[in-house]
This record gives structure tokens, C-alpha cells and sequence, in this order.
């Protein structure tokens, strides 16, 4: 029995199920280089001397010719500031996060503790609970510590402690450090204790054991540890939208306000640079993968 | 004091997970506590809540109203037990959809030739990875009055020298189902995936050798060892749909009230924390309840970190 062999309706529903997942996509990147402001119509590709129906009959010349709506996004102040903003959050979350959820993973892999079980189920929990739980409760935390901390300082104008970029990585750190330890201890179950026994005989200490054996070993389990912390940091709304204050917009966050208001051709260009370079990073990934294999 | 902390192997394990565990009751537990405390209060007049210890929020949030026509004292209000009611349901044939597609997609990757399977997967992480919000612009466009597919079907009728009204699709129950569905599919089909690589291919052989027909065997074998993939990816969908509030609000409008948009409504607009924490705990009971029941019969393992 070859088992590489499918039934047909597997392949008709595989063929259909992508199709779902990738007709959206492809209408957002295409209307990314529609004509018409108004985004309603397609109405048909901008051409390369970039004539631009600006509603009804008014027409104008774009100098960047089909990347019109690329050139008004690179323009656009917020999206920059909000797309730095999230690359901030994003890698100071993935380091924190990756930190201690490997030493986390390490501890609950390797050592018998009294709060063990306690630091087990407590990393389940925000698996668990929606994210507009846990968002709502940590906006009242800080709600209510900034407020008790204001006033006994008597912080006034700039110095008042606020919602902003620190309070979003502190809680991305949070909802990220369950992810990350157990992707870590998945690869720590299969590990060979007489490699670090046998390093140890050698003569090297716990330290140098550590660097040289223990963590060569364990390091692509925690790199795809960080790889998730830093993709769900990037995606996350709920939880940024509780936490979030003036100046510290996310690129989620500044296409919602967006979609509420207007429905401009801008936030399908930004769908297609976010589409380009997801497919950039998977397409790394996979060489990256088919290389290991080898 | 090195040498001790050299030996003391429960000393060294206390201190590697302290960090995550302070950051966990900082961040999780005493923010859980705090809304516990509030959902007891009421409010004031400007939105600040006055502690106390009164279960009126739980009260009116399953539909006993104290602001009744006629001047009764009390009355039943169905309003909020709805919204729950149509949470649950939202949540519950959004997985059954879910599954329904997943599991033909994940089970194709997983017996796929293992050179291409790679491919196939990756296939699955790019609409995973494309952010969550441009996910559910992409069904806006195409749901619009003048959008995509009624842009299509029109298209077709004029072919055919139809007359064609076109189809009010955004702002309806359907539209967000569409959507949750979309948001959520790649969630479920990379822990069944996991799941099905794990089954090993003698035990196909063997049990055609032992006479079962491919769908006898799809019963017996591969269905009963992809449980936990399943029941990880239903953890998965199941939960964020019941508390997410942005497909709701941008594909459903007015139309679609979730749980989700309830709290996010009670702490921004409403100005009531103290019923939006109470709801907010009731969302989280009933997470709680489905996952305990439903991982207590077949258990989830590693497929949960599958994403």
C-alpha cells in the first residue's frame, strides 16, 4: 500500500480549503494597486504614467506610476511610527520572554521544587482564559497602581506614569513566557542527560557545562521559542489594545482606528509589504529547514 | 553560600522559575483578583467604582433588570443572557466548520511525499503570519455592498442579462462566522497535522492487513490517534473566539453583539467596569468549563505549541 496514495475527495477538499485560505490575500494585494481612491470598484490597475481617478471624472497624474498607494504609505508618518513601535515591542518581548521562559523550562524539566506544580498550572492558565480576560485585568492593575502611584508621589504632567510602549511589552512578556517554555521543554524531554554527565567528567564545571553542551543542544528549541513569541508580540491585538496609551500605536492597533473610520487603498498596500515579507521569512524558514534535513 | 546553592538542587529550580512565576502572579493573578474584587462593586457617576460586595452585575448580565417598563421592581431582561448565548454558539459552529476543513488539508500534508510536505505547511503559516487585522480587512472587501464577490456575481448576471440586486452580506451573523472561521482555520489544521505525522505508517499496513477497508481504518486508527491534535486545535479556536471582539465589531456591525464587544463597551464607552469585569469573569468560567470537560476526556498534549 503506497501511502503517499489519497482519496480524491482529500484532494478536491485540500485544493478548496487553499482556496479559501488564499483568495482573500490575493484580492487585498491586488487592490493595492487599484486606481480608484475610493477602493469601492476595481477600477482596473493604475497605469504606468499612473493616471488616478480621484472620485467621478477627476483624474491625476502619479509620479510613481503603478506603486502609487506604496509612495502615500511611505509618506504616511503614523504607519512609520507605528511600525517602529511594534518592532520594539516585538524584539524587547522576545528577549525578555525567551530569557525566562527557558530558565523556566529548564526548571521544571530538570529540578524538583516546592512551587512546581503551582509554576505548571500557572502556565496553562493564560493558554486557557480569552485574551480580553486577561487584557481587561491588566488594564485595571496599571489603572489602579498608576493611580495609587501618581498620587502618592504627587506626579503631575509629563512625570504621571501612563499606558504606553512599557506597559505593552510587559504585558506581551506575559502571554508570550507560557508559549516559550514549553516549546523549550518539548525539546528538553528528549535530551541525553550523558552528554552533560560526560562533560562534567571531563572536568568542566556547571557554567562551562552549560554554554558548551546544555545549550548548543537545547538552542533550536528556543529559537523556535523566540520565533513564536516574536510572531504572536506581532500579531497580538486584544491584549495591546487594553494596554496601549498615546504615542505607543501598534500597526494592528493603527489599522483598526483606520478600518472604523475610512477604507483607503493605503491599508492594502501595507496588507501587501506585510504579505511580501511573511512570504520572505517562510521562504528563509524553509531553506533554512530543507538545509537542517540534509 | 556557592557551595550550598551548588547542592541545593530545590534552591537552583526556585530561582530559574521565579522570574516567570513573579511576572505570571504580577501580570495574571493579581490582575484576575482585581477584576474578581471589582465585578462584587458598583459604579459611580463618573465610571469609578465604589467597592462593596452586591452580585447585581452577575445578576443583571443573565437577565434580571431592575430598570423595568411600568415600574415593576424587577423583571427579565434576556439582553445580556443572549449575547452569552450567541458567544457559545458563534464559538461552537465556528469549530465544527473549523474541523470540517482542517482535517482534510492537514491529513493530505501529512501523508504528502516528505520532500513537499514542508512546502505545504509553509503554505499554511502565510495567512497565519498576515496580521490578524489585515485578515478580517480582506473579508471586508470582499463582503462590501459593491465588494468583490457581489462585484463577481454581478458581473456574471450581466452575462446573462439578469437582473441583479446586490447581496447585503457584511453586517450580518454569517459575515462574522465567515470570518471567525478564516481568523482561526490555520490554528486548527497545525496541531491535527502534528498529531497525524506522529502515526506511524505500519499501523495503516497492519490494519489493512488485518482486512479493514481505508474507511474502517480512518476510524478505528487515524481518527481515534488525531484526538489530541484535535481537541489542542478546538483549545485554540475555541477560546479566542468566544472573547475577540474586532471580527465582530468590523464584519458585524451593530448587528453582531459578542461577550468580547461587551466588556471592550462596559471599559471604554459604557464607563462600567464592574459589569464589564463581571462579564468578563463569566467569559472566563465558561472557557474554563468546556476546556475541563473536554480535555478530561481525551487530553491535549505538545500539539497545543503546534502554531
Amino acid at each position: 500500500m503506497n501511502p503517499h496514495r489519497r482519496h480524491p475527495f482529500i484532494r478536491v477538499a485540500t485544493i478548496l480549503v487553499y482556496f479559501f485560505l488564499y483568495a482573500p490575500i490575493l484580492v487585498l494585494v491586488l487592490y493595492s494597486f487599484n486606481a480608484s481612491r475610493t477602493n469601492i470598484l476595481f477600477a482596473g490597475f493604475i497605469p504606468s504614467f499612473g493616471a488616478l481617478q480621484m472620485g467621478g471624472s477627476t483624474v491625476v497624474q502619479s509620479p510613481c506610476g503603478p506603486f502609487h498607494w506604496f509612495c502615500e504609505l511611505s509618506r504616511n508618518r503614523e504607519v512609520g511610527l507605528a511600525a517602529r513601535n511594534t518592532l520594539t515591542i516585538a524584539f524587547i518581548s522576545t528577549f525578555i520572554s525567551t530569557i525566562i521562559g527557558t530558565m523556566a523550562a529548564l526548571a521544571i524539566q530538570r529540578y524538583n521544587f516546592r512551587l512546581k506544580s503551582f509554576s505548571q498550572l500557572s502556565l496553562y492558565v493564560p493558554i486557557v482564559i480569552p485574551e480580553i480576560v486577561m487584557g481587561i485585568g491588566i488594564l485595571t492593575l496599571f489603572s489602579q497602581l498608576f493611580g495609587i502611584l501618581n498620587g502618592a508621589f504627587g506626579l503631575e504632567g509629563d512625570s504621571r506614569l501612563s499606558l504606553g510602549l512599557g506597559t505593552v511589552i510587559v504585558s506581551h512578556i506575559a502571554f508570550s513566557v507560557p508559549f516559550v517554555t514549553l516549546v523549550v521543554q518539548a525539546r528538553l524531554q528528549g535530551f541525553d542527560k550523558s552528554f552533560e554527565e560526560a562533560a562534567m567528567d571531563l572536568g568542566a564545571n556547571e557554567l562551562i557545562t552549560f554554554w558548551r553542551v546544555t545549550f548548543p543542544m537545547i538552542l533550536p528549541g528556543v529559537l523556535s521559542g523566540a520565533l513564536l513569541a516574536f510572531t504572536l508580540s506581532l500579531d497580538d491585538f486584544v491584549i495591546t489594545f487594553f494596554t496601549t496609551g498615546p504615542g505607543a500605536t501598534t500597526l494592528p492597533i493603527y489599522v483598526y482606528g483606520l478600518l472604523r473610520r475610512i477604507i483607503t487603498p493605503q491599508v492594502n498596500a501595507l496588507s501587501t509589504v506585510w504579505i511580501a515579507i511573511v512570504l520572505t521569512v517562510v521562504f528563509l524558514l524553509q531553506r533554512l529547514q530543507s538545509r537542517e534535513a540534509k | 553560600m556557592l557551595k550550598r546553592l551548588r547542592e541545593n538542587k530545590s534552591f537552583q529550580g526556585t530561582l530559574l522559575v521565579s522570574p516567570t512565576l513573579l511576572w505570571m502572579i504580577a501580570l495574571l493573578f493579581i490582575p484576575l483578583i482585581l477584576t474578581t474584587i471589582i465585578s462584587f462593586g458598583t459604579r459611580n457617576a463618573d465610571g469609578g467604582v465604589i467597592y462593596g460586595f452586591s452580585f447585581h452585575n452577575y445578576v443583571r448580565l443573565f437577565g434580571f433588570s431592575t430598570d423595568c417598563p411600568g415600574g415593576q421592581a424587577s423583571c427579565f431582561d434576556p439582553l445580556y443572557a443572549n449575547i452569552l448565548g450567541r458567544s457559545l454558539s458563534l464559538a461552537f459552529w465556528t469549530t465544527v466548520i473549523v474541523i470540517a476543513l482542517a482535517y482534510p488539508l492537514a491529513y493530505f500534508i501529512a501523508r504528502a511525499h516528505p520532500k513537499r510536505r514542508n512546502t505545504f505547511l509553509m503554505l499554511v503559516l502565510v495567512p497565519l503570519w498576515t496580521n490578524f487585522v489585515i485578515r478580517v480587512y480582506a473579508w471586508m472587501m470582499l463582503l462590501r455592498e459593491q465588494g468583490v464577490i457581489n462585484g463577481i456575481i454581478g458581473w456574471v448576471a450581466a452575462r446573462f442579462g439578469v437582473q441583479f440586486e446586490p447581496l447585503q452580506m457584511l453586517y450580518t451573523p454569517g459575515a462574522v462566522l465567515v470570518g471567525m472561521v478564516y481568523e482561526f482555520l490555520p490554528f486548527m489544521i497545525l496541531p491535527i497535522f502534528t498529531s497525524l505525522e506522529k502515526i506511524d505508517v505500519p499501523l495503516y499496513e497492519a490494519a489493512a492487513d488485518l482486512g479493514a477497508n481505508p474507511f474502517r481504518t480512518f476510524l478505528r486508527v487515524t481518527l481515534p490517534l488525531s484526538m489530541p491534535g484535535v481537541v489542542a486545535g478546538t483549545i485554540l479556536v475555541f477560546i479566542p473566539v468566544m472573547g475577540t471582539f474586532i471580527v465582530s465589531d468590523l464584519l458585524g456591525g451593530k448587528q453582531v453583539i459578542l461577550v468580547g464587544n461587551l466588556i471592550q463597551n462596559q471599559f471604554l464607552s459604557a464607563r462600567d467596569p464592574t459589569f464589564g469585569s463581571a462579564a468578563s469573569l463569566i467569559l472566563m468560567i465558561m472557557t474554563l468549563i468546556v476546556t475541563y470537560f473536554y480535555t478530561r476526556k481525551f487530553g491535549f498534549g505538545e500539539e497545543i505549541i503546534a502554531v
